[in-house]
């Protein structure tokens, strides 16, 4: 079989010939811009952000050249631009305030979050039948929907993320699974990690007599 | 628009865009973007659908795989997400805030007029004036990245001589909610 390079000039592919005219205009490739892995500017605004200390501390280490030339003296200088000096103080300040403000309400977050209680309830829906609804993950910065799927295929059951009488979104799985599920807390798995077993509550919730 | 935003209560639903809504939408765009029809396609290829998210307030968000790239209010003009713009910085007019100016604007405030025609800002010379109501990337004094994207509220050779009051409405600026959403 002659490949398509053999072809001889008496018997020539059309098709590759239309494709050797003008080559298509490329796309422009998009600039990669760098962003702050701390606060998810452009290092370049960290200083208008709330952690600016961190930002400072996770360029230098990652990025010593983008560092100086951000923070060195001369481009402290050279930044204050046409700014007088008294706004660039009270800028300063500001940035000095919002950080110790993002502190304080991140302390503050973080206690809640160690407080916060994940509660796993066993809900009886008939004789044998059981469905467990967990709630409280959310606090613990867990994207319900993701751990809703993940507990579907872990135990190949049915799982959704609900509102509850309150109001408030719970993953509900079919099934009695609450012991699994406190197992998998406990070791962590997938979009489980990192929260403390010691927050984690399991109740039941008995069928009420004459209950629909 | 999107000082506070969030997913679950402001939008209210999203919905595959017609095929020809989506030729009507990026013939629209090329028009109103300084974009190559082959940049517009490696962002938005044709064969991909666009979603239409849905939001509170005449907003829509349009996506391609979840990713937010464009922005429109109500049916005015389409905006690029700050996060497109930073990678295609050159398909919007620029016009350039004062140092001064950059923690206002971070902080949600329209762009007074003085921040853009004083020493530190930027507006294009008379022979490339802006019309009011045009699109346009806010650059910052010292800053290579836009720190937002506007709307010309007043046409940029009549800021300069008025030069009070509002110049440009921020639409969506850096660490606003959209910002803070990566996917949709
Ligand atoms: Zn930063």
């Amino acid at each position: 079989m002659p490949s398509k390079k053999n072809a001889t000039p008496a018997n020539p592919a059309p098709a590759t010939e239309e494709l050797e005219g003008p080559p298509p205009p490329e796309p422009v490739s998009p600039v990669q811009v760098l962003y702050c892995a701390v606060c998810s500017f452009p290092p370049e605004y960290c200083e208008f952000g709330s952690s600016l200390t961190r930002c400072k501390e996770w360029l230098k280490e990652n990025y010593p050249d983008l560092y100086d030339k951000y923070y060195s003296e001369n481009a402290l200088t050279a930044k204050v631009g046409t700014l007088s000096l008294e706004a660039q103080t009270k800028l300063e300040k500001d940035t000095a305030k919002k950080e110790a403000k993002a502190e304080a309400k991140a302390d503050a977050a973080l206690k809640k979050k160690l407080a916060s209680q994940i509660t796993i309830k066993r809900i009886e829906r008939n004789k044998r039948k059981h469905v467990t609804a967990i709630h409280g993950l959310d606090a613990f910065g867990v994207d319900l929907k993701k751990a809703s799927k993940q507990f579907a295929s872990k135990f190949a059951t049915g799982s959704s993320v609900t509102k509850n009488l309150q109001g408030q979104d719970e993953v509900v799985v079919q099934g009695d699974v609450s012991d699994e599920i406190v197992d998998m807390i406990e070791a962590g798995v997938g979009v489980l990690k990192g929260i403390p077993v010691d927050n984690v509550e399991i109740v039941e919730e008995k069928k009420k007599k004459g209950g629909d | 628009m999107f000082k506070k935003f969030s997913p679950s209560t402001d939008i209210a639903g999203q919905t595959p865009v017609k095929s020809s809504v989506q030729r009507a939408i990026r013939a629209a765009v090329l028009s109103q973007w300084k974009i190559e029809p082959e940049t517009l396609e490696a962002i938005w290829p044709k064969k991909e659908g666009l979603v239409h998210v849905k939001c509170r307030e005449h907003i829509s968000i349009y996506t391609v795989h979840g990713e937010p790239l464009i922005i429109q209010h109500f049916d005015g003009p389409y905006y690029p997400t700050l996060r497109l713009l930073h990678k295609y910085p050159y398909i919007l007019p620029k016009v350039g805030i004062d140092r001064g100016a950059i923690r206002f604007l971070l902080a949600g405030a329209p762009m007074m007029c003085p921040g853009l025609t004083s020493k530190g800002g930027y507006l294009p010379p008379a022979d490339a004036a802006l019309p009011a109501g045009t699109p346009v990337a806010i650059h910052a004094e010292g800053k290579d990245n836009a720190v937002g994207i506007g709307l010309m509220k007043l046409g940029s050779e009549e800021m300069r001589r008025i030069n009070k009051d509002v110049g440009v409405e921020v639409t969506t600026y850096l660490g606003d909610d959209l910002w803070a959403l990566k996917a949709l």
